[in-house]
């Protein structure tokens, strides 16, 4: 039998679809999380409820959408609800058990920065902003993070806290009184991160085939710690390869198809 | 109420130094209207949307903006919004001030204002920076009854909201179908409406319960096909993502960017000769 092979992305995608449980109701994150979710729903999670905070409720989207408020999102939606329902009624109303969520920089209680590189006033990179991000990892019951580890992003202290993890650590998100339980799991091009139990610090709890502990501490911008028991990754089975390849190549084909605007030949006479 | 050129709409009611929110999130987005505020010259606007994505990149880049108040400022699925990024971080073509929320809280903000509350209440979250460092002004508030921790944030009332919508009926309702984001909650906090939209109909194709904006709330209505592109109309005509992609490419040198609005917007009389110029009108 020939080898599998396959790109750190790929690996990346396919652990974080391992991830999701079947009939999980998930708020997903547009990028890395929205691919991550949709093959977990074409492979192991058919029921896996994936909400898109453009307010498209239970959406099984035949390929990827570029934004989160693409017409294919809306059009395979159990329901289509206005924004501040999203938020209100699904996600502080508690009906959310993951989150999904990326950013640009992480730090070891896995609090996360997507705002600013630099100093807020005078930012040297300024980035989209919060969205519903901070009321994501505050109320979904569990957060899941997916990130490329490197030194500038996996930082020793943030240039800005845009969302909670678990704050300062040792219990200091639930003194808060914060409805979720925080960032259960870190997805990196890696391994995976989870928090020990105590501190609430992210630890090494797996590696991906090929991958050693030196590039993970390399590729860390705090002393990382390591689980005892760390576990190895199987390699992604040649299914879930397949569906995550056929998923990009149908949101290729969707996103390059040319947009034609019908204009009614009357247009003109109707004060246009 | 007639339906009127979008010239005269946007003339008679989009003034200097205004508070404009054109909502629309990824879907609906008025584009027709923000390039005709910028081939009017509009000034100093104070602009309002949850998720400024390229028209916003075109007014700021285009110097009609003096503040943003936003809760994610991007190119959905494709990066920054470089326009944005270069008044922000170079001041060019001039310093633009953010009022910064999250989505969570600008979209009570305007549920508040379309309320007539003062104040728009959620749960506090976990503690980050925003609520210090952005200009927003949200505060920490104990609920009076349980003592939980709420964040109370301003209500927002703009002086004019800009919707796309694909229907207008003989009597003047609109019908919004679809992702629609906070239209509705920025159109009923709005001191004046002014909506474009796909078509006039006789009746509107509206189930009972849909979103459906009535004559008397709105000011101005303007028949503009295609008036959301490159964003979409649901029942009309898809995303154009690929020019979105393009975007990214055009916004990144500021002349680049210059003589691209000069060529699309400027040198046009209206939308309709911008979309028969990007050839995407059939």
């Amino acid at each position: 039998m020939s080898e599998i092979t396959y790109t750190a992305d790929e690996m990346m995608t396919i652990t974080a679809a391992r991830q999701l449980r079947n009939r999980a109701v998930c708020f997903v994150g547009i990028g890395l999380p929205s691919a991550a979710c949709n093959l977990a729903r074409l492979t192991h999670a058919p029921d896996l409820v994936l909400i898109y905070e453009s307010g498209t409720v239970g959406t099984r989207p035949d390929s990827l959408p570029l934004s989160i408020g693409d017409g294919e999102l809306a059009e395979t939606a159990v329901a289509v609800v206005p924004l501040p329902e999203v938020f209100s009624y699904y996600l502080q109303g508690g009906r959310v058990d993951v989150g999904f969520l990326g950013a640009a920089q992480i730090d070891r209680f896995g609090n996360l920065n997507s705002t600013v590189i630099g100093e807020y006033e005078r930012p040297t990179v300024r980035l989209p902003g919060a969205g519903g991000a901070p009321e994501i990892a505050t109320h979904a019951r569990e957060v899941l993070i997916i990130m490329k580890q490197s030194p500038r992003s996996f930082v020793a202290s943030l240039d800005f806290r845009t969302s909670g993890g678990y704050l300062e650590g040792h219990g200091a998100r639930r003194a808060q009184g914060c409805p979720g339980a925080g960032p259960r799991t870190v997805i990196t091009d890696i391994g995976i991160l989870r928090p020990h139990p105590q501190t609430e610090e992210l630890r090494l709890v797996a590696l991906y085939p090929g991958k050693t502990l030196q590039e993970a501490k390399a590729a860390t911008g705090w002393p990382l710690q390591v689980d005892d028991d760390i576990e190895i990754l199987a390699p992604p089975e040649a299914a879930d390869l397949r569906a995550l390849r056929e998923l990009h190549a149908r949101t290729a084909v969707a996103h390059a198809s040319p947009v034609r605007i019908p204009i009614p030949l009357n247009a003109n006479a109707r004060g246009r | 109420m007639e339906p009127m050129p979008l010239r005269e709409a946007i003339a008679r009611h989009v003034h200097d130094g205004q508070s404009v929110a054109l909502e629309g999130f990824t879907h609906l987005i008025p584009f027709a209207a923000g390039h005709e505020i910028i081939r009017q010259r509009r000034r100093d606007l104070q602009l309002l949307r949850m998720t400024p994505d390229v028209i916003f990149d075109q007014m700021i880049g285009m110097g009609c903006v003096r503040q943003l108040t936003f809760s994610w400022g991007g190119n959905p699925g494709v990066g920054s919004l470089h326009r944005l990024r270069d008044a922000v971080e170079h001041q060019w073509p001039a310093p633009l001030a953010l009022i910064e929320h999250t989505h969570g809280e600008m979209a009570v903000a305007y549920q508040a204002g379309a309320s007539g509350l003062p104040c728009g209440l959620m749960r506090r979250g976990a503690q980050t920076d925003l609520a210090q460092a952005s200009a927003a002004g949200v505060r920490h508030v104990p609920c009076p009854f349980s003592g939980i921790a709420l964040t109370a944030v301003p209500a927002i009332n703009p002086d004019v909201t800009i919707l796309h919508a694909q229907q207008v009926d003989a009597a003047g309702n609109v019908l919004i179908r679809g992702i629609v984001g906070a239209a509705k909650e920025a159109a009923m906090a709005a001191r004046c409406v002014i909506v474009t939209v796909e078509e006039q109909v006789e009746r509107l194709e509206a189930d009972i319960n849909s979103i459906v904006l009535p004559a008397w709330i709105i000011a101005a209505v303007s028949i503009v096909p295609g008036g959301a592109y490159p964003s979409y109309a649901h029942g009309y005509y898809p995303r154009d993502n690929r020019f979105y992609q393009e975007w990214d490419v055009i916004a990144r040198d500021r002349q680049g960017f210059e003589s691209w609005m000069q060529r699309h917007v400027l040198e046009v009389p209206d939308h309709a000769g911008h979309l028969q110029l990007l050839g995407v009108s059939a």
